[in-house]
């Protein structure tokens, strides 16, 4: 990867950090309600996946989606607005933090049922053969996800009809409160695709390199119409599973020892070695806050929906 | 008019469909190779491939999910789930998902879905492939529920939703495919969705009913008849949304009314419809408005005793009675 394009990672990287750690503020000071699912500790993996993507390609993930939403394009102006529930927001404010979405950088949600869109991606890749385009349908869940039977249907009918779609787990150790080991019959989530005659492999979720490494394997595989790929990302979140969590799962150790493994922390590191100056990364840094400074105060200042918005898009034909 | 059954009238609302829209194809359980296990598909997929009319694993979840997101990347689905008993697996991708997904996303994506099933009882399936709970999917704004009684209504009803660009539930009854009736002819012969029908107009007592049960109110009118009684009877048709209008302009002329479903009555049609008469028409009221559905419980095996769970013309020549 070149210079530049590390660079404009970084900068992502760096800007769903900020966002996120501005999330939680607005969270606690109530101006953002419902649940909230942070992706800090998980920058690497949905940048370096959703980066390798072409132009047309799909990207359908769970409610941990605001990371996603960013490496997809979406402004964080737009997913601000619609975690404060604006009718700037992506969703017109009637999704929320769970629920962003744009259709025009093919990013088909957010998805708050656990494992409820792994049928959908099924969907939006035979679309897409149907119609005869070599577009690849990634789709990112959780670990958790794959002990729900959504995962082993979808998976199937993937196989079996030999689907566009790049299956991403981001493997973070934890359906919300359950470690893996006390929830998974095996220990390694790849091993279930096995069972479906799916390709697999695992990366270090926290190296950008490597996931986009893997990611760009994994999609050329996909596109040469040999079917479904499935990919599983290792990687952990640093904060608990949404805000309000006690956190009495884990220990703090073991927090810390991830923590020393900062995805962020680490390009910054491969950056320098590359003899990257350090004015030019805290420049992209202070570019990167100043991009979140500005997304709060327009979604701050953007109005509510108004109330007849109530009864609007329920049906498209009414 | 051509005369035809359910079955040949669903039958050709798809086929039509299908050669008119390359974006319409099929896909559920046994609906390709094997022709449909009811027989609607027989001869699609010789017809009109593997591509367009695609057998599915037994993965109800899936099978509608996937249809889900189809529909949202731009084809047109008729996904099939076999019987509505077996739609409880796939209720949170048709409530959670289907339902939800063009308002919860600012209408930005459209899911223009078509679910094909069965429901109804009397087939002596026992109790968990014989269920009527057509109402439970009624619940849900964002979805449209349509249950038509007559081969017309079928025919048009389902290109209806085939065209529309929203998720339709379309429900047929398991033991009407061999109803006859006739047909208006021409492909573009559709019916708006969302509009109850007087199926028979009268004076004295109007009920309100769909699917099956239209058959048997029909039947009760014409021993009613017999005895100087005229009953007006109307078909919902579509469940969701739900057309009340006829159902209080006929209420205003007979001020008494029937409610007959095939479900159970808890919680059911009667209840609904019968809640919206005592608001709309409560100084119209001549008697109480009298709900027949099934009997509340699980569906037995054996024939006797799971007909006597069933409303029957008997039935309700006896609830028209009761008012007069």
């Amino acid at each position: 990867m070149d210079q530049a394009e590390l660079l404009r990672l970084f900068k992502q990287m760096v800007v769903i950090r900020h966002m996120e750690e501005r999330c939680a503020e607005l969270y606690q000071q109530g101006k953002i309600g419902g649940f909230l699912h942070l992706y800090i500790g998980q920058e690497a993996t949905g940048v370096g996946i959703v980066s390798a993507r072409g132009p047309h390609d799909n990207v359908i993930t769970a409610y941990r989606d605001h990371g996603i939403a960013i490496a997809c394009g979406m402004e964080p102006k737009v997913a601000l607005a619609e975690m404060l529930g604006k009718a700037t927001g992506c969703s017109k404010g009637k999704g929320g933090s769970m629920h962003l979405a744009d259709k025009r950088l093919r990013f088909w949600g957010g998805h708050a049922i656990v494992g409820a869109h792994i049928p959908l991606a099924d969907g939006l890749a035979l679309a897409d053969k149907y119609h005869g385009n070599d577009s690849v349908t990634i789709c990112l869940f959780g670990d958790g996800a794959t002990n729900i039977g959504y995962f082993h249907e979808a998976l199937n009918l993937a196989s079996v009809w030999s689907l566009p779609i790049l299956f991403v787990c981001e493997n973070n150790h934890y359906g919300m409160g359950t470690s893996i080991e006390r929830a998974s019959a095996v220990p390694e989530m790849r091993q279930k695709a096995q069972a479906y005659n799916i390709p697999s492999a695992q990366v270090d979720g926290m190296e950008l390199l490597a996931v986009r490494e893997a990611a760009e394997q994994a999609l050329a595989y996909v596109r040469s119409g040999k079917g479904p790929y499935f990919l599983e990302s290792m990687t952990y979140r640093f904060r608990g599973h949404s805000m309000g969590d006690p956190e009495r799962y884990r220990k703090q150790e073991e927090v810390r020892k991830w923590q020393i493994d900062d995805p962020i922390g680490k390009v910054e590191k491969l950056l320098l070695e590359r003899g990257v100056a350090q004015a030019d990364i805290e420049a992209r840094e202070s570019e990167a806050e100043a991009i979140v400074v500005a997304a709060e105060k327009f979604a701050e200042e953007s109005p509510f929906p108004a109330p007849e918005e109530l009864y609007r898009d329920i049906y498209v034909e009414a | 008019m051509p005369v035809m059954t359910i079955r040949e009238a669903v039958s050709q609302a798809l086929w039509e469909e299908m050669e008119r829209d390359p974006n319409v194809f099929i896909m559920g359980e046994e609906v390709g190779v094997w022709g449909g296990t009811y027989a609607v598909t027989k001869g699609f997929y010789d017809h009109f491939g593997p591509e367009r009319v695609r057998d599915t694993p037994i993965s109800e979840g899936t099978i509608v999910g996937a249809a889900v997101g189809a529909a949202m990347n731009g084809l047109k689905p008729v996904a099939e789930i076999m019987t509505i008993n077996f739609a409880f697996l796939a209720l949170d991708q048709i409530v959670n998902q289907a339902a939800k997904i063009h308002s919860m996303f600012g209408g930005q994506f459209q899911v223009p879905l078509v679910i094909r099933t069965t429901s109804g009882g009397g087939k002596q399936l026992g109790a968990t492939h014989s269920q009527t709970p057509d109402v439970i999917f009624a619940h849900f704004p964002g979805l449209k529920v349509v249950a038509p009684a007559t081969p017309a209504d079928a025919k048009g009803l389902l290109k209806a939703a085939i065209r529309g660009l929203d998720p339709v539930l379309f429900i047929e009854h398991s033991t009407m495919y061999q109803e006859r009736g006739e047909v208006p002819e021409g492909v573009d012969f559709v019916l708006p969705i969302g509009k109850s029908e007087i199926k028979r107009p009268g004076k004295d007592v109007t009920i309100i009913t769909y699917s099956k049960m239209l058959q048997i109110s029909l039947k009760a009118a014409k021993q009613l008849e017999a005895e100087g009684i005229d009953v007006e009877v109307i078909d919902l048709r579509t469940l969701r949304p739900l057309d009340m209008d006829p159902v209080y302009e006929s209420f205003k002329r007979t001020n008494r009314a029937v409610v007959v479903e095939e479900g159970w009555r808890s919680f059911g049609i009667g209840a609904e419809v019968a809640s919206r008469i005592y608001e709309e028409c409560f100084d119209y009221l001549d008697g109480p408005i009298i709900r027949l559905a099934q009997k509340e419980v699980p569906l037995p095996y054996s024939a006797d005793l799971e007909k006597s769970a069933i409303p029957n013309p008997n039935d309700v020549v006896a609830a028209v009675k009761s008012l007069l």
